[in-house]
């Protein structure tokens, strides 16, 4: 029930609503729930609404750390 | 989408549960057990789904957590949806309402015989349906955490905005705070951690358990959905066992920002009270409802069509008010899997997918 999915802002229209896009498919979405929507921007998906922004620097980060986890993990199976 | 599979990476995952039994293997010494609550329905879901509870230690328990909306509604409310459906309103809901049992009949029931009900992905669907039907009255299944509160609200606005009267919410709305502070005063329930949920964390912010965990001393960390959110979480609630610790860690900051969604909250805050509030097989929970001021009562379809959502019986053999506080895990309600399936749900935890049930029958037996 909680569940949202992270969207890229393809086109912020001027009536607050907007189009983003998942795996190449474009959803209708309101964005009068966050400030200063822009296009390229993630923002947090739930039930059509867009209900936060992704902060892309601590997202990849964290996926910095999680690509390193892997690598030790290849390293220490191969050995 | 990276930011999606990049938490899904199991080589990762590997490491954490490595760093996990590490931890859980120190606990052990000290006898620690750790009883971790999952308060929200997406962690439960998603922890049956990618095999979670099966990676983790002995002495490392997940606990389902009243946190699935649809579990948590009363049978009374239930039987005035199936009343407004018979009635001839148009009643628009979220999918998962449509099988929870009411005293006597579900909104599936309701349909079948005749109503109208419509099963809508955003609640901005219902605001459309009454926007092009204006001879038709609709009233909106308003339940959720706070996700989904501000959501539901945007459309009351938004038809006040358009002036359009035909369309109402029958609120149950939820807040999480205040069920936290009932399951931790709770003596029946043995817990000592809790993942805190994602999505509601990113509405209404990390500075809202401040309070609570400084008040109970338990370790807390609210963390996303996906594996490389919930694994990181417990390896951080076990990390503050081994230390010692209990305080509130966010290892969501991708997206649960302190002070929370401003607009959000303020939109919330203009539209909404705090009020007593029913969960199905719990009670009532002081203050942790919310309900449509006293101004906006032309779109309270409680007072509009002067229904009542208190009362009402649900089955009596059904356990789901003790799964929901983790008195009883899933499979040792002796209704499980015999009278109570997912296409014969007797209680609201088998009825939703992320009820504790319905991702215990499909995931755990």
């Amino acid at each position: 029930m909680c569940l949202a999915v992270p969207m890229k802002i393809i086109e912020v229209k001027k009536d607050g609503t907007g189009i983003c896009e998942l795996e190449s498919i474009r959803y209708d979405v309101d964005l009068s729930l966050i400030e200063e929507a822009q296009n390229d921007e993630f923002v947090i998906v739930h039930a059509g609404f867009a209900i936060e922004k992704l902060d892309i620097e601590e997202a990849n980060s964290r996926l910095q750390l999680f690509e390193d986890l892997a690598e030790m993990h290849s390293e220490q199976a191969q050995k | 989408m990276k930011y999606i599979d990049g938490f899904r990476d199991s080589n990762a995952a590997s490491i954490v549960v490595r760093d996990i039994h590490r931890l859980a293997s120190c606990l052990a010494e000290k006898s620690i057990e750790a009883r971790i609550m999952e308060v929200c329905g997406s962690h439960t879901m998603s922890i049956g789904r990618y095999g979670i509870r099966q990676m983790l230690p002995e002495n490392v328990k997940l606990i389902s957590g009243p946190g699935c909306p649809v579990c948590v509604t009363d049978a009374a409310y239930i039987d005035a949806a199936v009343e407004l459906a018979g009635r001839g309103v148009h009643v628009a809901t979220f999918g998962d309402m449509l099988k929870v049992p009411g005293s006597s009949a579900t909104l599936a029931d309701a349909r079948s015989a005749g109503a109208c009900v419509h099963v809508c992905y955003s609640p901005l669907d219902a605001l459309s349906f009454a926007r092009e039907n204006p001879d038709k009255e609709v009233v909106f299944l308003g339940i959720g955490f706070e996700t989904t509160v501000p959501t539901v609200i945007s459309i009351v606005k938004k038809a006040r905005t358009e002036s359009l009267k035909n369309i109402s919410v029958l609120t149950a709305f939820k807040l999480v705070p205040p069920a936290l502070e009932a399951l931790a005063n709770d003596e029946d329930v043995a817990v000592n951690a809790f993942l805190l949920p994602a999505h509601v964390s990113a509405v209404i912010g990390s500075e809202a358990y401040e309070g609570f965990v400084e008040r109970h001393r338990l370790a807390c960390v609210i963390a996303g959905f996906e594996p490389l959110d919930i694994l990181p979480g417990v390896q951080g609630l076990l990390q503050q066992f081994a230390e010692g610790r209990s305080d509130l860690e966010n290892q969501y900051s991708r997206v649960v920002r302190r002070k929370g969604n401003r607009i959000a909250l303020s939109l919330m805050e203009e539209y909404l009270e705090p009020a007593d509030c029913s969960w199905r097989g719990i009670g009532t929970i002081p203050g942790s409802g919310l309900v449509l001021r006293e101004e906006f009562s032309d779109y309270d379809a409680a007072k509009k069509y002067n229904v009542s959502t208190v009362g009402g019986t649900p089955d009596r053999r059904c356990r789901c008010g003790d799964v929901l506080r983790g008195i009883i895990l899933p499979g040792e309600c002796p209704l499980m899997g015999k009278e109570c399936t997912p296409l014969f749900p007797v209680g609201p935890c088998m009825v939703s997918s992320e009820g504790s049930c319905a991702a215990y029958y499909r995931y755990s037996r």
